[in-house]
Parts: C-alpha cells; sequence; structure tokens
C-alpha cells in the first residue's frame, strides 16, 4: 500500500540528526515536523529571519510580528533567535542549515529539481526556493510519485524551469525512497505492498535497486 | 538638523518624484510600512519601480499602489497573494523581475554598503542565470548579481530613539534593514519613539546613520494566514 501524505512526513522526519538545523518548505514538508523524534535536538530555521521556530499559537495568542515563511502565524521558544532576511540566506547560502525538506513538481534522475513555475500559468515566483536547494548541505524532496493526471515525476531531465541542477540528495515518493548517486538513481526503500515493478511502470528516469530490493 | 517628522505625508515632502524606484520592508504583510505607503498612494505619485519581497495583498499593503495602478515595475521573490497583481501582469501592464529571495536581500545589503556585483550559486543552470557572468571558484560555478539602491527606501521597525536608531521586532525585522542601508532617502516609521538613551546601545539593529526621516505610525497589523492550535484538556 503506499504510502499516505502523513506516512511520507513521518518517513521525512527520519532525515533528521540530533544536532540539526533544518529548512522545512510549504505544504507536506511542514507536516513533517510532527514526527520529530523527541530523543534529538533539531533546530527549525524559518527564513523569513528566524531560528529555533515554535509551534501555532493558542487562539487569541496571535502575535501579527511573528510569522513562518508560509505567512503563517507562529510561536517562538527559549532557543528563538531573529534575524535579517540577510543573515538567514547567509546561513542558507553559507552552507550552515543541514537540511531541506521540500516540495517538487519534477526531479531528474541526476538531481535536478523544477518547483517554481509552469509555463503558461501565473508564475508566483521562487521565493527562497533557489537559494534553499544551492546552499543547504542536504536537500531532500517529498513529493507525490506521479502527477494528479497519472504522469511520471522522476524524470530523465525536467521538463519545467529548473529551481536547481544536481541539487537533491534523495527523494521520498508515496511509493518509496531515491538517492541521487553518481551513478544516478538508486531505489533504496519500498513503501509496504508496493513492489518495484509498480515503480518501474510510474517512473520515466532508470533506477537502480539497493542491496535486499533486488528481485 | 532633526530627523523626525510629524506623519508620513510631511516625511515624503520633495523626495517623491514619477517614475522613481522606492524599496518597501516587509514580508508578507509582516513589518510593511503602512503609513508610508498610503501616503505614496495619496501624494499620487506614478510609473513606480518597487523593490520589496512581495506585493502585499488585494486592497492592502503594497496592494493599494497596485490598484490604483501606480506600480509599473515590481522587483520580487514571490508574488503569489494577489489577484489584481495577477490580471496586471497577464494584461501587460505590469513588469516583473524575479530575483530569489537570498538573492534579493543581498542585492540591496550589498547596494547599501557600495558594493556593485557579487557572485552566488544561487540559480546556477536556471533561468535566473541567462545573461549573467559566470565564473568558477575553486571548481565551483557562480553567477554575478548586482547590488540595488533606490531613490526611496520606506521600512518599518519597533522602536526608534531621535537619532533614527531603530529595533525591529520578531520576524517584522525581515528585508527592513538592508533596505534602510540602500536607500539614497530612508524614511522609518515607528510604533514608539523614545527618548535619547533609552535604546540599548549594544541591541540597535539599524544605527540612525542610515535613517534620514522619521515618524511615529498608526499600524493595523494584519495578519494574512492566521493559523492556531486549541488548548488541550
Amino acid at each position: 500500500m503506499a504510502w499516505t501524505r502523513e506516512d511520507m512526513a513521518r518517513r521525512a522526519a527520519q532525515e533528521m540528526e540530533d544536532g540539526f538545523y533544518v529548512n522545512l518548505g510549504i505544504g507536506i514538508p511542514t507536516l513533517v515536523a510532527n514526527f520529530i523524534d523527541e530523543s534529538i535536538d533539531v533546530t527549525l530555521q524559518s527564513e523569513n529571519g528566524m531560528l529555533g521556530m515554535g509551534p501555532f499559537p493558542y487562539e487569541g495568542e496571535e502575535d501579527p510580528d511573528l510569522i513562518n515563511a508560509g505567512k503563517q502565524t507562529i510561536t517562538e521558544l527559549r532557543r528563538t533567535s531573529y534575524f535579517s532576511s540577510a543573515d538567514s540566506f547567509a546561513m542558507i547560502r553559507g552552507g550552515h542549515i543541514d537540511l531541506s525538506i521540500l516540495g517538487a513538481m519534477e526531479v531528474s534522475g541526476t538531481g535536478d529539481i523544477a518547483n517554481w513555475m509552469i509555463p503558461g500559468k501565473m508564475v508566483k515566483g521562487m521565493g527562497g526556493a533557489m537559494d534553499l536547494v544551492a546552499g543547504v548541505k542536504r536537500v531532500v524532496v517529498i513529493m507525490d510519485h506521479t502527477s494528479k493526471a497519472g504522469d511520471p515525476k522522476l524524470l530523465k531531465t525536467c521538463s519545467l524551469p529548473l529551481t536547481g541542477t544536481g541539487v537533491v540528495d534523495r527523494i521520498i515518493t508515496n511509493l518509496g525512497v531515491f538517492d541521487v548517486t553518481d551513478d544516478g538513481l538508486v531505489l533504496v526503500e519500498l513503501a509496504p505492498e508496493v513492489t518495484v515493478d509498480d515503480v518501474k511502470a510510474s517512473t520515466e528516469a532508470k533506477f537502480a535497486l539497493a542491496e535486499g530490493l533486488a528481485v | 538638523m532633526g530627523k523626525l517628522y510629524t506623519d508620513a505625508v510631511a516625511a515624503l515632502d520633495g523626495v517623491l518624484f514619477d517614475g522613481m524606484t522606492i524599496m518597501a520592508g516587509g514580508f508578507g504583510l509582516c513589518g510593511i510600512p503602512e503609513n508610508a505607503i498610503q501616503a505614496i498612494l495619496d501624494s499620487g505619485v506614478k510609473d513606480l519601480t518597487i523593490i520589496s519581497n512581495n506585493c502585499g495583498v488585494d486592497g492592502f499593503g503594497l496592494g493599494k499602489l497596485l490598484d490604483a495602478k501606480r506600480i509599473r515595475k515590481m522587483v520580487s521573490s514571490y508574488v503569489g497573494e494577489n489577484k489584481e497583481f495577477e490580471r496586471q501582469f497577464l494584461a501587460g501592464e505590469l513588469e516583473l523581475e524575479f530575483n530569489p529571495q537570498g538573492t534579493l536581500a543581498e542585492r540591496i545589503r550589498a547596494g547599501g554598503a557600495g558594493i556593485p556585483g557579487f557572485y552566488v550559486k544561487t540559480g546556477v543552470g536556471t533561468v535566473i542565470a541567462e545573461g549573467k557572468d559566470h565564473r568558477d571558484f575553486d571548481g565551483e560555478t557562480y553567477i554575478m548579481e548586482t547590488g540595488l539602491t533606490a531613490d526611496l527606501s520606506i521600512v518599518k521597525a519597533w522602536k526608534a530613539d531621535p537619532q533614527g536608531n531603530l529595533i525591529y521586532r520578531k520576524t517584522a525585522r525581515n528585508f527592513n534593514p538592508m533596505m534602510a542601508s540602500a536607500g539614497k532617502v530612508t524614511l522609518a516609521e515607528v510604533e514608539d519613539i523614545v527618548e535619547l538613551g533609552e535604546l540599548d546601545a549594544d541591541a540597535i539593529h539599524t544605527p540612525g546613520i542610515f535613517v534620514q526621516r522619521l515618524i511615529k505610525g498608526e499600524f493595523e497589523k494584519r495578519i494574512e494566514q492566521r493559523t492556531t492550535r486549541t488548548k488541550e484538556g
């Protein structure tokens, strides 16, 4: 059975390590915060200028001066620090953030990612996505394995305008987990009851099988 | 010479002209200079180039200038919250230059710091890199970005003293400090102006040298996405 959005977020939370500074994108990546193992110490960065992002406020305690990058009201923690957008992207571009988890429309077998623009539709902008994929130490994508129309999203070459080239390290879809290696994509995990043939049928990019997954 | 003005209209006297470039602080609706935006709208000035991370929402923030068709060009990283923006852009009435958010922040910081150009890896291999100078450092490819300045910067802070020393509050800081440094004239609007010596000199975010004009403003501080949790038990 393929993973649900929550399953994917739970799986992505396992990418966190003790002491990590992490930036979570908008959408499914935001859910990942709910599944972080309480035994490890993780600090969430919000690129609008905050380290140590807390949960949503209780009703009546919203502060218009305290929002995340999705413009949602949030809270601070005892560890929180605030800073300018220039300092925020010095952290991101300068390689000081350990992990970025973000969504994508397409990913290629060589780790190219497209997640900001669909030609013919109104372009909203890339926000901080290009800086994040270029600068953060490790980039993990969470996305559905296929589009709503059933088309593969893991491609030989992205067809949409790129956000970055050769930047993705790992992809978590509803069917399984892939690593981008120097030799191409490797399928490293399968969702329960999903077969390698299921994955092959809905993946355009070529991929190898990790040990233990070989048929 | 004092920096303190009675209101935004007085503070912008003699500063505004058609076709000018204005930097406006804020992220979404957080930390935006509401008073200066209203005064610019009321002044009738037009054909503006606005450098700001976003363009407000319909009817609020920079959306007010957009609704009145005062903006010729936006330089932003994300403009997805605004139907009138989409209409004007698709109708060819509005020019738009997207910058990656970190590149935008650094271009403004550089402009204010007297740095005309710098190299980043953000956007290499994407449409952002087209036509830009590429250069390799230690085996990695970077693209050149240029510094940005403006005829006027409008910023919003929490507290100021009469010297124009500024302190921001929480995530309302965002683009405001860099923009304060990059305006030929910078107007800061704040929630509270305190006596000299009341601000902790070690805690000042923007030194007063970057601020030429200062007002105490009135703020609605609208929330764009009100998200809450419920108390348990």
